[in-house]
């Protein structure tokens, strides 16, 4: 990591624990001195609205696990216990619940600045990677949370997302029932989601972890998508960027109370709180809002392709909607990072943007009449914008010029003012 | 390098704002359309409704009185435990009153002598019948009450809950309920109802279960009336009650919370702004 | 001059003090809740105390009733039993304690206790030992007619919980 280290132990203490141990001097180099672009706005606050969510999540999750009981006779009436009796039950539960929601909501406003800005390209394509699987992990997690209250929409998403794998040729139905351990989603099915829930989070924590270190290496991106080039263009981020991401926390926390105080149910669906019933299944099953864009690129491949048959065509492109983002670094080819500076790709950005929320839409909506044909036009559009779109535009855009730094940026920027 | 912030306006602010409209549009469009689908729901006229609502004692009490008297015998509330009936922002009965009610029932205890003692105030409320029992005299379970308002909420959507979510409105579960127990019609038009059932107007099918209110069946102390509809709203707003007992204290904790929230954030505001005063950004 | 930086120090002051105290109100706030969740929830609370109808207890017997998780011994001793109670001098015990202060007042017959042996916790039986009171079959400690530690390992006589007579027949443990 970065070798600009400004610490000197200022007792003896931290000498000797500086020599062995040189936590001080780590912190205050990353998480104090780390030199940041001034120019941030606060569509950069979402990585520390994201940390906290994690923390809150971590936090009641632990608290939800001391009174939930991982069996389908009790976890239902347990999340009851917990709402009716537990000491502030009802506050943390939904907390828990609503937080998932603000997660997914704050990650996907994360994705778009980083998609917006470029910070997906050199020399950060490991922090942009490393942020796809925290997003794969957080749906893996989410989704087997969902499943532990054991209502009607838990036991169907169980059953209908594990299904997913039994499309893969050959070894799906061995892994399906490796999945569930039965032949059907039940207490060993709900067991394991409780034990792999309580994990999988603290391997988030630990991908955060990377990610954070693939972001103090090269540093920030930052609006103008222009390099730090010296310390006139930066600022340390403690206190400028601590406080300032508090700010867009407590902010943040506003909508999230909101949330958990008068509306903690908005978020669900009533069907959840129907105990699991294995024999029926719900009149309309619809996964959690945070799903439905991927749930729509599912249910939107309704043909066979060649000798692949729709289900397996639809699991494909599911796959494939979180894959490509791996490779978005080597597909958008611009050299200009920063949307700002590129007239070309900002309407195909926005029109991504709009389409991500139409798919979110379409995920909610019956599988029927033109709802279908949207699905399709809408999928195919979510593919052509990564595969065609972004290489295509780096070939033929011809982007605004760049200003020299970020400190230039700054005070023409404050100068015009 | 001028036009700047005209620049950083036209590529950030101006598309942003254009998302927001069409996507609003779009809701609204979609709204318009969906509403012409299906039996709309009466709504009632709920204390509990909104960010200020709380249950009324006296509409709990003969919300209570209908379920203890009518719906109790064959639907159970297995999650209620009979002291959470004196708790507070609740029916409001006192500690004495639930002692007395507890101890009229028998419950299952197979620590007890005979395997089953008096009720008190710890225990829940018992189920009437045992699932395999109603499957042989109903040919059906009829639903438990403990989450039932929740359970028969009206689910709304991507983005439809959007709007609830600034109006907070909740009593879906209630304005079904409500709707349901009004609705009994003995000869729909054009309808075919099959032996045994009974078709309710709202929402539009035929159930198991018989109009199970009727004018004057139960006698109110004070002086509501004694109507199916008043019956109805009552015993709605006490299964409200039962699916979420704490909701007064919840929003009371959430006003605190709300405007501690909007005072950390103004502190916060000027401290970022007194910090960024004298660096350009 | 000075004086504006002055109170341009006072106004930054105040704020970084008040947003630092607003911020340490809500870390306690939001912390309270994930400790106080750890607490007996209402549930629980609401087993704290239990009604025991005493009516159908004869003289000479006893039953065991649960509270709190733990075993009580609720026994109606005979006369002869409360003479011995009775009859013990005070030098001889362990941990002195007059039956007057083991029972009510107008229900001496009445002998309520947490039947844990206060050595290491084993439920002690009925009916048995040297005193006509209870031994400990895991250790060997003997308590009387009045639940005293009597002989053996254990340092206290047998507890007795917090309980009212509601009526003759009917005592609130708790």
């Amino acid at each position: 990591m970065s070798g600009n280290s400004t610490y000197t132990p200022s007792s003896g203490i931290e000498k000797w624990l500086d020599e062995r141990l040189p936590i001080i001097r780590f912190s205050k180099e990353h998480l104090m001195d780390f030199p940041t672009p001034k120019n941030l706005n606060y569509w950069w606050t979402f990585g520390a609205i994201l940390a906290f969510c994690l923390v809150v999540q971590i936090a009641t999750g632990i608290v939800l696990a001391m009174h939930f009981t991982p069996n389908v006779d009790m976890a239902f009436d347990s999340v009851e216990h917990i709402r009716r009796d537990v000491n502030f039950g009802r506050i943390i539960q939904g907390t828990h619940a609503v937080g998932a929601s603000m997660f997914f909501a704050a990650v996907y406003i994360h994705i778009f600045r980083g998609l917006y800005y470029g910070s997906y390209k050199a020399p950060r394509e490991v922090l942009w990677i490393l942020g796809v699987i925290i997003l794969v992990l957080m749906m893996a997690t989410a989704f087997m949370g969902y499943v532990l209250p054991w209502g009607q929409m838990s036991f169907w998403a169980a059953t209908v997302i594990t299904n997913i794998f039994a499309a893969i040729p050959i070894v799906g139905e061995p892994i399906l029932q490796l999945l569930r351990g039965g032949f059907a989603v039940g207490n060993p099915t709900l067991n394991r989601f409780f034990s792999l829930h309580y994990l999988l989070p603290f391997v988030i924590a630990a991908v955060v972890a990377l990610h954070i270190w693939a972001l103090h290496v090269p540093g920030n991106n930052n609006p103008t998508g222009v390099s730090v080039k010296d310390d006139r263009d930066t600022l340390p981020f403690h206190p400028y960027f601590t406080m300032k991401d508090l700010f867009a926390i407590v902010v943040f926390l506003i909508p999230f109370a909101w949330f958990v105080f008068f509306a903690p149910d908005i978020l669900g669906h009533p069907d959840n709180y129907i105990r699991a019933n294995p024999l029926v299944t719900p009149a309309h099953i619809v996964p959690e809002w945070y799903f439905l864009p991927f749930y729509a690129i599912l249910r939107a491949i309704d043909f066979n392709i060649l000798f692949i048959d729709s289900k397996l065509g639809g699991v494909i492109f599911f796959a494939g909607s979180l894959l490509i983002l791996f490779f978005v670094p080597w597909l958008d080819r611009s050299k200009v990072r920063s949307g700002s500076f590129r007239p070309l790709f900002r309407p195909f950005y926005w029109l991504f943007i709009l389409n991500f929320f139409l798919l979110m839409y379409l995920g909610a909506q019956p599988a029927e009449g033109t709802y279908v044909l949207l699905a399709k036009i809408s999928t195919a559009y979510y593919f052509i914008y990564f595969l065609v779109i972004l290489p295509l535009l780096s070939w033929i855009e011809r982007p605004a010029p760049l200003p020299a730094s970020i400190n230039e940026a700054v005070l023409a920027k404050s100068k015009s003012a | 390098m001028k036009n700047m912030k005209s620049f950083i306006k036209s590529a950030v602010i101006k598309p942003v704002l254009g998302a927001i409209l069409v996507a609003a549009g779009l809701g609204l469009a979609m709204s318009a359309n969906a509403s012409e689908t299906a039996a709309e729901p009466k709504q009632g006229n709920w204390t509990f409704a909104g960010l200020f609502g709380t249950y009324d004692e006296n509409q709990l009490q003969r919300g209570f009185q209908v379920f203890k008297e009518v719906c109790a015998g064959c639907h159970g509330a297995k999650l209620i435990a009979f002291r959470t009936l004196a708790e507070e922002g609740g029916p409001g009965y006192s500690e004495d009153q639930v002692k007395a009610l507890a101890a009229t029932f028998t419950i299952a205890d197979p620590e007890a002598p005979d395997g089953e003692r008096p009720g008190v105030p710890a225990d829940r409320w018992p189920s009437p019948f045992t699932t395999q029992e109603a499957i042989d005299s109903f040919g059906i379970e009829p639903p438990d009450f403990s989450v039932l308002a929740k359970a028969r909420s009206i689910h709304q959507p991507f983005p439809y809950w959007v709007f609830n979510y600034f109006t907070a409105y909740q009593e879906g579960g209630p304005d079904f309920i409500y709707s349901l127990l009004t609705s009994y019609e003995e000869n729909p038009h054009g309808v075919e109802v099959p032996e045994g059932k009974y078709y309710y107007g709202y929402p539009g099918s035929a159930l198991s279960m018989p109009p199970p209110l009727s004018d004057g069946l139960v006698d109110y102390e004070g002086d509501a009336p004694e109507t199916v509809d008043q019956y109805a709203q009552d015993v709605a707003a006490f299964m409200m009650w039962m699916a979420d007992p704490h909701m007064v204290e919840r929003k009371a904790t959430g006003f605190r919370v709300l405007i501690f929230l909007f005072l950390f954030a103004g502190f916060m505001y000027l401290v970022k702004r007194k910090l960024f005063s004298n660096v350009a950004h | 001059m000075a004086s504006e930086a002055h109170t341009e120090t006072t106004r930054r002051d105040f704020i970084y003090i008040g947003a630092g105290a607003v911020g340490a109100v809500g870390v306690a706030g939001a912390v309270w809740p994930l400790i106080d969740q750890m607490n007996p929830d209402a549930s629980v609370l609401a087993l704290a105390s239990i009604e025991v109808d005493l009516s159908s207890i004869e003289t000479g017997q006893s039953v065991t009733v649960k509270w709190r998780g733990s075993p009580v011994f609720i026994r109606n001793r005979t006369e002869k039993e409360i003479e011995e109670a009775l009859a013990v001098p005070m030098d001889e015990l362990k941990d002195p304690e007059t039956d007057e202060q083991r029972t009510k007042p107008g229900h001496e017959n009445w002998l309520v206790m947490i039947g844990i042996c206060t050595h290491l916790g084993c439920v002690p039986v009925g009916n048995a030992g040297d005193y006509d009171g209870w031994f400990c079959p895991c250790h060997g400690s003997q308590y009387d007619t009045a639940g005293r530690i009597r002989k053996g390992p254990a340092p206290k006589n047998l507890v007795v919980p917090p309980y009212d007579f509601l009526n003759d027949t009917l005592i609130k443990i708790g």
